[in-house]
């Protein structure tokens, strides 16, 4: 039985909006299990995530981390590419930024210094995803294992890294903190109704990276190669695409896209470089990749629904303490199963379905 | 500088450090000859940690405590093989999606059950015991014979002889039994063996049960043995480096077990090193040491991709074809 | 004595495609019996209900004198038969004997059993002159003793009646010598044996009878000694009802292709490609006629950049191709294309499209770098005004370029393809099977474009099995056999008998 025989609007939406209720219902179940109740924690979760204007306003800024992981994951996907590394390229990309803004910040004013940052921020993390990008292409070596040993060998090296950036005195595991310079603006200078919020420009960024993936995968040449290498490589070889360099093309610009992710919460929310600042966004990434089909109006929605988990899932640990943060890191597994590995659990039936009903 | 070295202990650190990789890489060999790619060994070893570390504090019986990690542990391989086998779905993704979704799990039940930050109380003396081979006192103070006898051969936990134990098991059970040769077969030919009449999907899934129960012996040694208590995240990677193992080791049982020991060896000095002044380099932070069981992960995978041969049928769900 | 196997009004139907039509002969016990036919002659759908993968429409089996009803492989085995295929059923990298072992090992220790089955190997051995090794490895042996092992099986499982498809296929001309010993020896011992194979020469050597299917049906069913090869490349070609379609006057141009001393060795260190040489002049289409399988495939890969030559000279329009020094073809069919050279693949599904883009989006495959505005962005207004030309032009139904090209039948997909490459103006022209899966009234227009294209002065290489297209298509036919050119003639020279004789491997004389 193969999503093939399912009209468009069936495998496009209905089945994703199933697998993701799926996932949900046993989250579901486990909070029961966990003696609290799935409704009472949904209307917490709600509420202190998206009716709550302050809680609205961290949702978002979640949401654009997850925004950039998401796309990091779907372009790696849209060749065919399982890139588990964004995890590390995320914190490598961090590094980037942070070496360059503790190098220039008190010489350079913000508007050259916040680009040149964003900028070394896409440049390491690409550099990240390229070794891994170039073993495949070339050698031959699985991009899941190598990308996993990626993040570890990440972890270990920043580990090492920020304890010597650690200014004298300090107890938190961090770099100093950056200049104003280097500040991104917060958009409750526009919206006030935000509070003390750290959503910043990161945001429109995110957006607008959306909208360029849009155009380029679905509109340039360059996206066109991209889809036909993951759709068929023996046409994409037929058509002169050059399978090597389009591994490791991509790769850079999936490992680039992690490292712009690490934008937001290091100059727009921190201002400092800490130590496991990625949280397991880059993980979160490929839950979104999968549950938003690499689509960027997907990403975009599946992104604000995982801001509003993890926005929720704070407030809901603090009342319900059965229910810590880390039981979204178990739905996002659920959702990565769901709706990763077993898209096609209802097709059989909703085929069925349909064609009943045409009768 | 040398004095610093220890290498006796390391050599005994080495024989401690191996059995976590082995179960779990023997359990990857099981799952992956039949053709199903394993990525979920390290879920299973955690929540086989955990699991195993819960029950053997609140029955105070550690035997108890691997048994319900086996348990656990089969539960979660039947899942996996259900994804993988019977809905022939992306068997990668299902890997992944396992091992992130019980890191969660097992710190929210660890959590709610115990309170304790998401760790299992300490076992303190509930753990399995040591075998101390016989003769040991008699021999104790003999040089070097002394040592070999009483501390690298003898006196080590009773998972680790069984994983030692296992490799000869695991190598007649693969290449002298009829589970063995049709579990071959179906990994590399599953048309050829559907041919000759073998179920290929059970036979999967028979891999799997065996996968789920070697690895759970992986998270019982992590937790009754080596630590005494279940810590979040305490597989750190291993499930990998089982991997890697399996890579290095051709899919063979003995040289899998051989790329185990290389690990288990690394881990070893690594502890060693961490104190040692180093002419002109001075001392070597920790993380970078840590860092080495990975790089070396990258090295062997880039160098021994083109020589190292997969089971054929690998990753690819069998459809009968004609 | 009863026939071994009586065929009484086979018939068999897949879809549109009557693969067996009232099919019926009968073969004798302990003889070898010959089955041959050209591609789709039908031969490998009735071996294939003898053998219990499909059960025939109507008509009746009987082996031994009893009706039967073979349902599957498992009653074929226990009927007796058993069944050589051409993509051999053995696990590499295990021994012959726990190949034969595997399904049937008695228990779950293997070591008492193995002794058991080793010793029946090495009598069977004996008895057939196999020389097989039980104790060695499938991948550590040639191809040749690969099929032996495979052959092994069938007696193990003492199979009385053994059908051999195609066996020499991927054989030496020793190993095929040795394998005739070995089938002699079984018919000694009683057994049938049944050869499907379009090879001429193997058919007069060895076989007792022989019957010649075409089209679904039996042309002629006779005894070897009576017959030479003459008859039977006539009957297993049968006369072309098409003759050459109408074109403008034959007056090539320039040389477009030249190809010399093309050589291709695989890794298993076996000749594909032996030694060819030929050109094709603008303006002109050269056919190359011959049973799939003998480097037909491999050398359309080669001239179209999917794939490197071992040694030898490619040139285009005089220049050399630039597949020299490179590690692999990883990119290279974009150069080709920029040269000129046009591609419809063999296989269309696998390498002519992306099965799930749209119409519109495979309308430019292969041509997408010549599509781009500024920033690299597709001109989609461009590009769906050129399809719905393309879809006007060649009748395209549904003429939907927005509909993904996976649900279009088989013809117009392939129109879609033809679409694509004839619009790119190439001056050589691949063409691989092109009517294969597609409709007979799409065959007609395909072949009027190709002709076209002819006429207007490009050069056209064409791979095809059916021999009416070559007939209907060629100026030039070119025979391949076994990786060589064992033949050429000029169209006016066409003759089927000698071209089946060309096809069967028997070289220029």
């Amino acid at each position: 039985m193969n999503q093939a025989d399912l009209p468009r609007w069936a495998s496009a939406i209905a089945l994703p909006l199933l697998n993701l209720l799926s996932a949900l219902l046993v989250a579901a179940g486990v909070i029961y299990l966990l003696g609290e109740s799935p409704i009472e924690s949904l209307q917490i979760l709600i509420n202190a995530a998206v009716l709550d204007p302050e809680g609205l306003g961290y949702t978002l800024f979640y949401a654009a981390t997850f925004i950039f992981t998401g796309l990091s994951v779907s372009v790696a996907m849209q060749a065919g590419l399982f890139n588990i590394g964004s995890e590390g390229q995320m914190y490598i990309g961090g590094l980037g930024l942070t070496l360059l803004i503790l190098a220039l910040d008190t010489h350079l004013p913000g508007w050259i210094l916040i680009p040149l940052a964003i900028a070394s921020s896409a440049i390491f993390g690409a550099a990240w995803a390229f070794l891994p990008g170039y073993l495949q292409a070339k050698r031959g070596s699985h991009v899941v294992v190598t990308t996993i040993m990626f993040n570890f060998i990440a972890a270990n090296l920043m580990n090492y890294l920020i304890i010597l950036m650690i200014p004298d005195g300090q107890q938190n595991p961090a770099s100093r903190l950056f200049a104003d310079s280097s500040w991104l603006p917060k958009l409750n200078s526009v919206f006030p109704v935000l509070g003390e919020t750290p959503l910043n420009i990161s945001f429109i960024l995110a957006i607008l990276a959306l909208v360029i993936y849009g155009v380029a995968v679905w509109r340039t040449t360059w996206g066109y190669q991209l889809r036909a290498t993951g759709l068929n490589q023996h046409a994409a070889h037929y058509a002169g695409i050059s399978i090597k360099k389009t591994i490791i093309v991509t790769m850079m610009i999936s490992g680039a896209l992690a490292g712009l992710a690490a934008v937001n919460s290091v100059m727009g929310s921190t201002h400092y470089l800490n130590l496991n600042f990625p949280a397991g966004a880059g993980f979160i990434g490929i839950a979104i990749a999968l549950m938003g089909r690499q689509h960027p109006i997907g990403i975009f929605l599946s992104s604000i629904l995982f801001g509003a988990l993890i926005q929720g899932g704070f407030d809901l640990s603090l009342e319900k303490p059965n229910i810590p943060p880390e039981t979204f890191i178990f739905i996002q597994g659920l959702i990565i199963l769901f709706c990763g590995a077993m898209e096609n659990l209802y097709a059989p039936a909703l085929s069925a379905l349909l064609k009943r009903k045409e009768k | 500088m040398f004095d610093d070295f220890q290498f006796s202990s390391i050599l005994v650190s080495t024989i401690r450090n191996a059995p976590v990789l082995m179960f779990a890489a023997m359990a990857g060999l099981f799952a992956e000859r039949s053709g199903v790619v394993d990525l979920a060994l390290e879920g299973k070893m955690l929540a086989s940690a955990f699991v195993s570390a819960a029950v053997a504090f609140t029955t105070q019986n550690p035997w108890l405590g691997v048994l319900a990690g086996v348990g656990v542990s089969v539960f979660i391989a039947l899942i996996q093989a259900f994804v993988s086998i019977t809905q022939k779905g992306n068997q990668l993704v299902a890997g992944i999606a396992i091992n992130i979704a019980l890191s969660g799990l097992t710190f929210v039940l660890a959590q709610f059950f115990f309170m304790q930050g998401g760790r299992t109380p300490d076992l303190g003396d509930a753990r399995l015991f040591d075998i101390v081979l016989p003769g040991s006192a008699a021999v104790a103070n003999i040089p070097f014979i002394g040592w070999f006898y009483t501390k690298l051969i003898g006196g080590h936990s009773v998972l680790v002889y069984l994983a030692f134990g296992l490799i000869p098991l695991v190598h007649w059970v693969l290449y002298h039994s009829r589970f063995g040769l049709r579990l071959r077969a179906v990994g590399e030919n599953p048309h050829a063996a559907d041919a000759a009449g073998v179920n290929v999907e059970r036979t999967r899934f028979m891999a799997m049960i065996c996968a789920g129960v070697l690895c759970s012996f992986s998270g019982a040694y992590l937790s009754i043995v080596q630590s005494g208590f279940f810590l979040r995240d305490m597989s750190a990677g291993n499930g990998y480096l089982a991997l890697t193992a399996l890579v290095f080791g051709n899919w063979r049982p003995l040289q899998t077990a051989l790329g185990c020991l290389m690990f288990g060896f690394f881990t070893a000095l690594q502890v060693q090193i961490e104190g040692v002044v180093f002419p002109v380099i001075g001392k070597v932070p920790g993380s970078l040491i840590q860092m080495i069981p990975y790089v070396v992960t990258v090295v062997v995978l880039a160098g021994l991709m083109a020589k190292s041969v997969a089971p054929k049928a690998i990753g690819v769900p069998f459809v009968k074809s004609r | 004595m009863q026939p071994a196997v009586e065929f009484q009004h086979i018939s068999k139907r897949f879809g549109a495609v009557q693969a067996n039509r009232d099919v019926s002969f009968s073969i004798a016990s302990g003889s070898i019996h010959g089955v041959i036919g050209e591609n789709g002659a039908g031969k490998s759908t009735l071996m294939s209900i003898l053998y219990g993968y499909y059960q025939a429409d109507s008509g009746k089996l009987l082996i031994n004198g009893q009706e039967q009803q073979i349902r599957n492989s498992h009653e074929a085995i226990v009927s007796g038969i058993g069944m050589v295929h051409q993509h051999f059923m053995l696990v590499e990298n295990m021994t012959v004997l726990d190949n034969v072992m595997l399904g049937g090992e008695g228990g779950f220790r293997l070591a008492q059993r193995r002794k058991e089955v080793e010793v029946t190997l090495r009598d069977i051995c004996k008895r057939y002159n196999l020389e097989v090794d039980p104790l060695d490895k499938i991948q550590d042996l040639s191809v040749g003793v690969q099929q032996r092992v495979e052959i092994l099986k069938q007696i193990y499982r003492s199979a009385n009646i053994l059908i051999l498809d195609e066996p020499t296929a991927v054989l030496t001309v020793q190993e095929t010598a040795s394998l005739f010993e070995v089938l002699r020896l079984f018919k000694e011992q009683g057994k049938t044996i049944i050869l499907i194979t379009h090879k001429l020469q193997e058919i007069l050597e060895i076989t007792d009878e022989v019957t010649v299917m075409r089209g679904g049906t039996v042309v002629g069913s006779v005894v070897t000694a009576e017959t030479n090869k003459e008859q039977l490349a006539e009957l297993m070609v049968g006369r072309p009802i098409e003759t050459q379609l109408p074109r403008a006057a034959y007056a090539p141009g320039d040389t477009v292709l030249d190809v010399k001393g093309l050589n291709l060795i695989n890794d298993q260190q076996v000749s594909l490609l032996k030694d060819l040489n030929f050109n094709i002049r603008a303006g002109e289409i050269v056919a190359i006629a011959g049973v799939s399988g003998n480097g037909q495939s491999e050398l359309l890969e080669i001239l179209s950049g999917m794939r490197l030559p071992s040694s030898g000279t490619i040139t285009m329009q005089g220049k050399t191709l630039p597949y020299a020094g490179r590690k692999d073809a990883d990119g290279l069919p974009a150069v080709y294309r920029d040269r000129g050279i046009g591609h419809v693949p063999e296989d269309r599904l696998r390498d002519a499209v992306v099965k799930n883009f749209s119409v519109m989006m495979n309308s430019f495959l292969g041509y997408q770098k010549k599509l781009g505005k500024a920033f690299g962005l597709l001109d989609y207004k461009q590009i769906l005004s050129n399809c719905n030309e393309m879809l006007r032009k060649f009748d395209v139904r549904p003429a939907d370029p927005h509909l993904r090209i996976a649900l279009l039948s088989g013809g117009n997909q392939q129109k879609v393809v033809m679409a694509r490459e004839i619009d790119a103006n190439p001056k050589l022209m691949l063409v691989g099977q092109p009517t294969r899966g597609v409709d007979i009234g799409t065959i007609e227009s395909l072949h009027a474009r190709l002709l076209a294209m002819r006429d207007a002065g490009v050069a056209i290489l064409l791979v095809s099995v059916e021999l009416e297209e070559v007939r209907a298509l060629a100026d030039r036919i070119l025979v391949m056999s076994s990786g060589a050119i064992t033949g050429e003639l000029k169209v006016e020279e066409f003759d089927a008998t000698r071209i089946g004789l060309l096809m069967g491997g028997l070289h220029k004389h």
